[in-house]
This record gives structure tokens, sequence and C-alpha cells, in this order.
């Protein structure tokens, strides 16, 4: 028994695979979902510094001492937790989707 | 230390034992010894990950942190947890889908050169060798203070421990120590937090009142800037911990341990749930030490503050919870070392010997046979390394490891995934340039190099200003990647797999073996 990845001997033609409207049509529906949210949490993680560091905005007093530092880092755990369950609840769609293009294109 | 503590650490060494005996009985192909044969469910590896992911660094690490230096440490929890999205949403499943041990099986899955798989390699053995020494260095300096044993005789019991769970238990007995460690580690945080808020009347708000007044820095304490007074410094550590996470091998080496990419996903659900609620805690963990036992006392113990967790337990629960906090570290350090080999073994037994001098044909029992020589070899080498370097200050070696795994495989893995063009050129040349970006420009960096004699491994002023130089040597694994491809685009090489194969099985999960 051996453990070598298989490859270079593919008897199907991915080529034609990838093109097919179902597949295409997953792709870009996965991209233009995830695409936002990536963009997001960057963009929220890398401003945290930019505004602790260059400004002092953070700085003042949101509720009682806490100050708008600690808001916004809390801010980032919730939306951590958020994208999380959004991201599960939509890939149980892409599973249904892929498990049909398998269906059609590769067991037929 | 009471007795108490000797029953509880007997108690977690016992436990652990039980374990591995246990699982031993079910390791004997290669799959269940690396990845204990696909058969953990989602919340056993979400668990899994949490046990590997919590180490010392967080748990000892960022309580000391926001001990000494308030929000400053705080950055480590938001990173790590952040962290968890470009995981979840780049490259969790795409990983699972095409790979089968390693991340360099992945890699592998379209870029079958051996060169490429040898450079995966060499990056998940370096990684693997600063986190374990990092690990085992603390822990020894740990079990001394709590045990008053020797440094020496410290790193061997760990040692010792960690090779027993892998060489007889492989990826089970390793998985089960993670999980068991990572529910003593949230009881234990829970606990100390409860009675930290306690202290505060129930009341956070306040509880940020106190905090302005408790700690020499002020005010300041509850700002970011204590220890992070350059912003590009600051930013440079935040790319190292929220793409790094993505490129440690011993992360990455979870998701195989589930038997498909639905499961992976899963098991990612229920790590970021516990990883979440533990990072929200390290604010009562640095908090309640920074005012219930004051940052003298911390600094007194360990300049670092590692010692502030298990120090503030003792000042609220008395020797019982310090003695219980205490044998939650030394699970949690050994969790991590177990891990750890193992996937240092793996990139060994299965990447270089399997695939690139035997061309995978190998059989089962050579498989296993020398996934545990290189386990031994792994194991002993870093224990050998960690007997030699009591002195040695490392706190680098950990930001060293993320800064290579967040620039050295990184790119490659992402690119591997989502870049049509990229090639095997570009594969390896991103793979190494960012490997020796990332070594060269820390050891020019303050963590090595320091004016004060004897502070650093180097005496004399830092040639490169950053502690950490993700913000360079990242940048540098994409450019590398990009350039390598450019150069290289006309030369066909024959190992390549098609992209539109690649693509197609990374979005689907779907394997021709399988049919």
């Amino acid at each position: 028994m051996t453990n070598q990845v298989a490859r270079g001997k593919s008897t199907m033609d991915y080529e034609k695979l990838v093109q097919t409207e179902d597949f295409k049509g997953l792709v870009k529906r996965k991209k233009n979902f995830a695409t936002p949210f990536v963009i997001f949490f960057f963009a929220a993680y890398f401003i945290l510094p930019l505004l602790t560091g260059y400004t002092k905005i953070l700085e003042t007093p949101a509720i009682g001492a806490m100050t708008w530092t600690w808001v916004y880092a809390f801010s980032m755990f919730i939306m951590v937790w958020v994208f999380t369950s959004i991201y599960m609840n939509k890939a149980k769609h892409f599973d249904v989707e892929v498990d049909k293009i398998i269906e059609k294109n590769v067991l037929k | 230390m009471s007795w108490i503590s000797y029953v509880i650490f007997f108690a977690v060494i016992a436990l652990t034992l039980y374990i591995t005996y246990w699982a031993a009985k079910q390791t004997t192909t290669a799959s269940d010894f690396y990845t204990a044969g696909g058969s953990l469910t989602g919340w056993q590896n979400g668990m899994a990950i949490a046990g590997d992911y919590l180490s010392a660094a967080s748990f000892l690490g960022i309580a000391g942190a926001i001990s000494l230096n308030g929000f400053d440490g705080f950055y480590y929890s938001i990173g790590w947890l952040t962290a968890y999205l470009v995981v979840l949403f780049l490259i969790a499943e795409p990983l699972r889908n095409l790979g089968k041990f390693t991340m360099a099986d992945m890699i592998g899955a379209r870029f079958g050169a051996k060169k490429v798989r040898g450079a995966a390699a060499l990056n998940t053995i370096t990684i693997v060798m600063f986190y374990m020494l990092a690990q085992l260095v603390g822990a020894g300096a740990l079990i001394k203070l709590l045990f008053g044993i020797e440094y020496w005789m410290a790193v061997l019991i760990v040692g010792t421990m960690m090779l027993i769970y892998v060489l007889f238990g492989g990826m089970t007995a390793t998985s089960w120590v993670q999980i068991v460690k990572a529910i003593l580690l949230m009881m234990g945080t829970i606990i100390i937090s409860f009675l930290v808020l306690m202290k505060f009347n129930f009341n956070f708000i306040s509880m940020f009142e106190v905090m302005k007044t408790a700690t020499p820095h002020g005010e300041a304490f509850l700002h970011s800037g204590v220890v992070y007074k350059d912003t590009i410094g600051l930013i440079s550590v935040l790319i190292a911990l929220v793409l790094g996470t993505a490129g440690l091998p011993h992360i990455l080496m979870r998701f195989f341990t589930v038997k498909d990419a639905k499961t992976a996903r899963s098991s990612v659900i229920y790590s970021v749930w516990i990883i979440g609620i533990f990072y929200v805690l390290t604010i009562f963990l640095g908090f309640g030490a920074a005012k219930f036992v004051g940052a003298d006392a911390i600094i007194a113990e360990n300049a670092a503050g590692n010692m502030a967790a298990p120090m503030l337990a003792g000042v609220l629960g008395g020797d019982a919870l310090e003695s219980f906090v205490a044998a939650v570290a030394f699970a949690t350090i050994l969790a991590v070392v177990a891990g750890l080999v193992l996937s240092g073994a793996s990139a060994i037994a299965h990447d270089i010997y399997g695939q690139i001098f035997k061309n995978g044909n190998v059989t089962e029992k050579q498989q296993v046979a020398a996934a545990r020589w290189a386990s031994i070899a792994i194991g002993v080498a870093s224990i050998l390394l960690a007997l030699g370097s009591e002195k040695l200050n490392v706190a680098f070696l950990v930001s060293l490891a993320f800064c290579v795994a967040a620039s050295a495989n990184v790119p490659t893995i992402l690119l591997t995934i989502y870049w049509k063009r990229f090639n095997t050129t570009g594969a390896v040349a991103s793979m190494l340039t960012g490997l020796i970006v990332a070594l060269v420009l820390v050891a020019i960096s303050p963590s090595v190099m320091n004016p004060v004699e004897g502070a650093t491994l180097i005496t004399g002023n830092p040639i490169f200003p950053y502690a950490n130089p993700a913000i360079v040597s990242v940048p540098a694994g994409f450019l590398a990647a990009w350039i390598g491809t450019l150069v290289s685009s006309k030369r066909h090489e024959k190992d390549e797999v098609s992209y539109a194969e690649v693509r197609f099985k990374a979005e689907t999960g779907y394997k021709e073996l399988d049919l």
C-alpha cells in the first residue's frame, strides 16, 4: 500500500468540470459571500492600532471608566462570533450545491 | 508547595498516561498516528484545537502581559482570536479538502516537485523547533518555581511525558490530552475570573474605575501604548498574530483529524467559542493580578509576568487553587508540546522520508516506524536544546515562530488555493524568502541585540528597529511568490497539477481515490 497522492494520471476532465455553469456559479457565490467579510474583519482589525497609535479618540470614556478602546476591542470579539455563525449557516447552503455538482457531473 | 499540589500534579500525570494507554491500543496505521484516523467529532476536535491553541503563552503570558502592561497585553487576545476568522474564511476547508496529513501535502497537491515539499517541511520543522524550545524552557522555569526541583529535571519530566504520549498514543492520545487540558484550563480560568469579579462586587464597569489607580501606569494602564509606543511596531506584531496562526503547522494539522471539511468547519465553531470566552476572561486574570498581587510582586517572581496567573490564584483561593492552576499550566504545556512533536515528526517522516526519499512507496508499517523515530529525534533534539537554554530569554522564540509561519507559510498556502498563475518556482521562492527574511530580521532586531550587556544574545544596538519583523517579512513572502512566478512563467514543471483540478477539489472536497 502506498500513500502517494494521485497525480498526473487523472481520469477526470477538470478543465471541463470547472467550466460548468454549476461550478462557476458556486465559486462566484462563495466569493461574493466571503469577500466583504474578509475585507471587513481585516479592516476592523488594523484600524484599531491606527486609531490607538495616531489619535486619542478611543481614550475617552465610553461607559463609566471603560474607554472606547475597550468597547472597540469587545466589538472585535462579538464580530468574530457573529461572522463565525454567519459563515456556518451559509456554508450549509454551499454544501447542498456541492453535493448536486458532484452528483450531476462526476457520478453521472 | 503543599501536598495538595503533588496530589493534583500526579492526578494529571496519571490521567494523561491512562489516556495514552487507551489510545495506544487503537494506534496501528499511519493515519491513526498522524490524524487519529480522522475519527474525531466536531466538538472533540474543537476542544482539541482550543487545547492546542491556548498555550502557556496564552494562559501565563497574556495574564502576565495584561497585569503589567494593561491594554497592550490584550492585543494578543484580540489578535489570536481574529486569526480564527482568517483560518475559517480562507484556509480551513480548502486545506482539509486538499491535504492528507500535513500542510506540505496540501501544497504538494498542486506542486508535486520535491523542492516544494522540502521547503514546506523545512518551514514546519523550523517553526516547531522554535515554538517547542520556547515551551520547554518556559515549562522548566515554571515547574522549577512551583515544585522547587532543578531546571534540568523539570525539562526532562516534560520531555519524557510528551514523548510517551506521542510515541505510544500518537494523535489519539495527543488529542485527548488536549481535550482534557482545554477543560481544566477553562475551569481554572472561570474560577479565577469569578473570584476576581466577586472582589469587584460583580460590577464590570467599576472594575475599570478601580484599575485607573491600581497600577504604577495610572490611567495609561487602560489605554494602548504602555509597551507599544511605536505604532508601526504594534502593527507588525498584529500582522504576525493574525496571519501567523494560519501558518502554524500544529494548528493546521488538527484539521486532518476529522472525517471531512464539514466536520473541520464545525470544529472551528466550537473552538472559536471556547477560545473567545477564554480570551475575554484574560482581562480578569490580568486586572486581578495587577490589583490583588501587584506589579512589584509579579515582576519579582518573573520579569515577563509569567507567574501572574498562579500567584493570583494563590491570593484568591489559597494553596488549593494555586496548586490546581499550577497543574493546569503543567497540563497546558504538555498538551502543546505533544502536538508540536507530532507535527514536527510528520514533516520529517511523512514529507521528507516518505514522500521525498521514498516517493511515497512506503508500507504502512514503515510509515508508523518512521513517524515514531522522527518523534524521538524531534523530542530529543528539543530537550537537549532546552537543557542548554535555561538562561535564554525565550519570548523572542514565540514571536519568531509566529513570524516565520506568517511570512513563510501563509503566502504559499493562500496563493496555492487562490492564484491561478502561481507556480513551483513561486512557491519555493516565497517559502524560502519568507523564512530567511524573518530569521535574519529577528537576528538583528531588539529581541536579539540589546546595548545592555547580557539582556539578549548579542550586545549592541539593534540594526532593525522592530522586535517583530512581520511588517517587512510577510510582504517579502508575497513579493517573492509574485516575482518567482513571473520569471518562470514560461517554464513547464511536469509535476504541477492543473489549477482547474486544485480548484475543483478545494471547493468540493472531491477525491478521486474515494470512488
